[in-house]
């Protein structure tokens, strides 16, 4: 119940702040940061209150909901989504912060704002499958509106096409979910939507679980984005404001992620197995050409977009490592994308709310007139290439592990967009920060004020703090990944055991299976 | 002389018919004796459809049969009367103030709108097919005067010429398939039909199978299915706005009623022969009208096309032919009477005298000179579009899980696909209403009974998306 009580308080908020006449700016502002606070503060007391030993749902709540259908309202949270749902209280409160100059529509543009996160919550928390299509259909419109109406030039043809691409993707989504819903009632007896019920007793032959995986893989895809999928993400981060775009890179493209951890692994954990060479290799595809395309990005925010779709193709390809040591990387790279690019968005948005222009060519020497600035960028920067001490490290680090004890080609591959970040970030720093100020428009240009420094330094606090002890993350993932491996684990499928029957893998015996058949031919004996 | 035994007849099912009739009639009567004013008849026929939706729900025994069993109060026929009872007070609501303002003065539209009502009412419920003749009949009568009702007005005349002339053509293909049926099963009673193709006594099989394709053009013009769906446009964009409302809805259900009881229920044996076509029709609908949408400039154009859409959707329904099939059309039928009507209310809001403002264009900026408005209509529209959480995405999903269940898997595909190239076009208006400036000063009058609508059909709207269980439940109740 406490779990439902924070997700609908941003709406309740939402809903309040109509109350609040058009011209109290202030007041709008302030109560709209008074809900995100307050959201935020609360959702701490969850992961104190977190019970990580244990993979089972917590702080659970079921009440049916259409019960006619069996569907029910059913909630709660795991090491999988924890994390991800304080992440976006926090960065829901940030971006309320991050807003205080909006002008333009101020109470909508909080209504919007506090709408979405109740959107995003929700899907992190839903276990029924129409919960979870109704949240994450929910969310697009806020979002929708959020670009289409503070974004920049460009923002109606930006809005409508993040609209449509998630819209396409979600709706075969849903055609699957109908089917799993008419497959588990053939198969039990039982027509429900719960994803739990649902997990643990549907069976499917291989050719329907790739169709649905694929039917599942193309909705979450486009949300991550991957890389055939990624055309919508530059044109949004591009036109939505600043706000917008952290909540973008932040959560609402983690929820893609999300979904493959919740649904295509758990669900169809045979396709998943199959299918894990594409995956990896798109993946792949979108580290190198999301590093190689940033490297040539005029406009800042842009570069930042395309560098998303690199970060996206390292969590997506330690995903289907689908080891322990990868799926641990991803989720707590999951966060760590949050947190960085989050605050790149962000640094961005200071330098374009004093210039209102992101071409890097306009900068140039900013580090002599904007100190504060240059520092904090320079740290989110660094975190963003993965230097050890910082987030990025611990992230890529792990997912490179688990892809390294996969199959050493990929792990090449994907590493060489650790370097490219290094190159396009490092570059692109070089000269925005350093070189000669000859731009006589950067000359009087305002360090970061208060306001602008409250919603980095938290970031940054983060940054190291996941960094050099990342202990009590991973710790909260562990029993997740765990039981979620105990699905998908590829030795499931490898010969003599039920279900499988690829003997391309034949060779891949492991030690520990020779070392058992040692000894059971020694008991014989 | 022996006198003719008089069959079997339940006045207590009939009621609401009954009602409906009497209440007519006196709206004819009154409209004689008071002057210009009207509100008197708008009273009356009001609580005329009142206590038609009451006297509704009066027998709990279903089915009950009369006339020989050429009329039947059935479950289906039961939700679909209380749908036209609610879709003819909303349309009879809208028209108001509507009517005020456009100077339409005329008694009998609201007693049409009954009769109307009343032809609903008997196609929903005849399984005779003399009987669904007499209430298409009785229907496309009423709506080709309404929608005329505007004599000074040439698109009105034009929509009502052109809305009569096609739809006497269908009654045509409708009556002689018709005749076909009769002459190769012998019977005009849909069990009886039933019967001679269980047992295969059909006299005529290409006679037979020539009388259903006869039949599903018919009916294809009355719901304005493609390839049938040319009068759509202009006639809804011709009609008075409250009366393109009211045909988009009712006459649509019905004949929709009509059809799954000849197809799905009567015909399901002989599936192989009408399925492919109505899949073709189907597909058809929900490709031409969403794409024709895309091009419209015109929002009453533009619902038109999207109505030709969603009948495209509500043909699955009678493909699937399962238990789930007739409660999903149900269910569809009444969320999307409350879309359709909020939306057509907002478009009535928007216009002026003298100048009806139908261009889209016309609703730049309106999100912050009537905020509560555009988001009102974004909800009208995104639920068209059957976005969660409203009620057209409950309804869309309604129809997809019935379909599914029978494995028309590329269908429902299609229409998923569907429903995002419309999602295009709703979103144009949104576009309009909350992305552009202003072009010129809004100039609206928030009339009362307007108002009235378009928040009973938001709740509507909203309310069904979020907790539609006590409706499933009750559609689901046979």
């Amino acid at each position: 119940m406490f779990l439902t009580f924070l997700t609908f308080l941003p709406l309740v908020g939402a809903i309040l702040l109509t109350l609040i006449p058009r011209d109290e700016e202030g007041a709008i502002k302030q109560t709209a940061l008074a809900f995100a606070v307050a959201d935020f503060v609360l959702s701490i007391y969850l992961w104190t209150n977190f019970d990580s030993t244990t993979h089972e749902m917590q702080f659970e709540y079921s009440v049916p909901w259409i019960s006619t259908w069996g569907i029910s309202y059913h909630v709660g949270l795991d090491g999988i989504s924890l994390l991800l749902y304080i992440m976006t209280t926090f960065l829901t409160m940030i971006s309320i912060i991050a807003s205080w100059g909006v002008t333009k529509h101020i109470r909508e543009y909080m209504m919007a704002f506090l709408a979405l996160s109740t959107g995003m919550l929700g899907v992190f928390i839903s276990l029924d499958m129409f919960l979870f299509y109704f949240f994450w259909e929910f969310q697009l419109v806020p979002m929708y509106i959020i670009i289409g109406v503070w974004g920049g030039p460009r923002r109606i043809y930006a809005a409508v096409k993040f609209f449509l691409y998630t819209a396409v993707g979600s709706l075969l989504m849903l055609v699957a979910i109908i089917w799993i819903y008419k497959a588990i009632e053939n198969q039990t007896g039982v027509a429900t939507t719960d994803l739990i019920f649902i997990t643990n007793n549907l069976e499917l032959p291989i050719s329907p679980q790739k169709w649905l995986f694929l039917a599942f893989f193309l909705a979450f895809a486009i949300k991550v984005p991957m890389f055939p999928f990624h055309t919508w993400l530059p044109d949004a981060h591009v036109e939505a404001p600043t706000a917008g775009s952290v909540i973008l890179a932040g959560v609402l493209l983690k929820m893609g992620t999300y979904g493959f951890f919740r649904f295509n692994l758990p669900l169809f954990p045979q396709a998943s197995y199959e299918f894990m060479p594409l995956i990896a290799w798109l993946s792949i595809i979108g580290i190198v050409y999301g590093a190689l395309v940033s490297l040539v990005q005029e406009d800042l925010k842009k570069l930042v977009a395309y560098s998303s779709v690199s970060h996206l193709g390292f969590v997506m390809i330690g995903i289907f490592a689908l080891n322990h040591y990868g799926m641990q990387g991803a989720l707590l790279q999951n966060i760590n994308h949050g947190i960085s690019t989050g605050a790149l968005f962000l640094l961005v948005g200071v330098i374009y709310d004093r210039r209102h222009t992101r071409m890097i060519s306009e900068f140039g020497g900013l580090a002599k007139v904007m100190p504060k600035y240059t520092i904090c960028f320079m740290i989110i920067a660094l975190s963003s290439i993965g230097l050890p001490g910082m987030n990025g490290f611990v992230g890529e680090f792990l997912i490179l592990l688990g892809v390294f004890e996969n199959n050493g080609l990929w792990a090449a591959c994907a590493t060489s967009g650790v370097i490219f970040a290094a190159c396009y970030i490092l570059w692109m720093f070089q000269r925005v920060m350093f070189q000669k100020l000859d731009n006589p428009k950067n000359e009087n240009l305002p360090d970061m004020n208060t306001r602008e420094l409250i919603t980095v330094v938290p970031l940054i606090i983060l940054v190291f703090w996941i960094g050099l002890y990342p202990k009590p993350f991973l710790k909260t993932f562990d029993a997740s990944v765990e039981h979620l491996l105990t699905k998908v684990s590829p030795d499931n499928f490898r010969p003599g055991t039920p279900g499988s029957g690829h003997s391309t893998h034949a060779k891949l015996i492991r030690i520990e299976d020779i070392a058992r058949l040692n000894q059971q031919q020694k008991e014989t004996k | 002389m022996e006198p003719i035994p008089a069959p079997a007849i339940d006045l207590i099912s009939l009621a609401p018919v009954l009602v409906l009739a009497v209440f007519g009639i006196m709206v004819l009567v009154t409209d004689l004796f008071i002057g210009k004013d009207k509100s008197a008849l708008v009273f009356i026929s009001l609580i005329g459809l009142l206590m038609a939706a009451i006297s509704t729900f009066a027998k709990y025994n279903l089915p009950v049969y009369s006339f020989n069993g050429a009329y039947v109060v059935d479950h289906l026929s039961v939700f679909f009367t209380f749908i036209f009872c609610i879709s003819s007070a909303l349309a009879i609501l809208l028209s108001v103030d509507f009517n005020k303002r456009e100077g339409i003065k005329v008694g009998e539209y609201y007693s049409l709108i009954l009769f109307c009502t009343l032809g609903m009412v008997l196609l929903a419920s005849s399984t005779d097919m003399i009987m669904i003749f007499l209430g298409i009949e009785i229907v496309s009568i009423s709506l080709y005067i309404l929608a005329g009702i505007q004599r000074k007005n040439v698109k009105s005349n034009e929509a009502a010429l052109k809305y009569f002339l096609l739809g006497a053509f269908a009654t045509g293909f409708l009556l002689y398939g018709m005749t076909l049926i009769y002459g190769s099963t012998g019977s005009t009673k849909l069990s009886i039909i039933t019967n001679v193709i269980s047992e295969d006594r059909i006299i005529s099989e290409p006679l037979m199978l020539m009388g259903v394709a006869l039949l599903i053009i018919g009916f294809g013009f009355k719901v304005a299915a493609v390839p049938f769906h040319m009068w759509a446009p202009d006639v809804y964009q011709g009609a008075p706005t409250p009366v393109t409302a009211f045909m988009a809805v009712g006459p649509k259900a019905a004949s929709l009623a009509a059809f799954y009881r000849i197809m799905s229920e009567t015909m399901p044996e002989l599936s192989y022969s009408w399925e492919i076509l109505l899949c073709v029709i189907s597909v058809l609908s929900m490709f031409i009208g969403n794409l024709g949408a895309i091009f419209q400039t015109n929002i009453k154009r533009l619902l038109a096309f999207s109505s030709v859409a969603h009948v495209g959707y509500l043909i699955i329904a009678i493909i699937a032919k399962n238990s789930l099939s007739s409660s999903s059309l149900m269910f569809y039928m009444l969320t999307y009477a409350f879309m359709v009507f909020g939306t057509f209310g907002i478009v009535i809001l928007i216009g002026q005298k003298g100048e009806e403002n139908l261009e889209i264009e016309n609703y730049s900026g309106l999100a912050y000179k009537h905020p509560v408005i555009a988001v009102t209509m974004t909800i009208f529209l995104l639920s068209l579009g059957g976005l969660p959480p409203l009620a057209g995405f409950v309804a869309k999903f309604y129809i997809f899980s019935a379909a599914l269940k029978e494995g028309y898997l590329i269908l429902v595909i299609i229409a998923v696909l569907n429903s995002a190239i419309s999602f295009y076009y709703y979103l144009k208006v949104i576009v309009f209403m909350y992305m552009k400036e202003p072009v010129k000063e809004f100039n609206i009058s928030l009339t009362p009974m307007t108002l009235i609508v378009i928040s009973i059909a938001a709740f509507g709207t909203i309310q069904l998306g979020i907790f539609p269980d006590p409706i499933i439940a009750l559609a689901q109740m046979n």
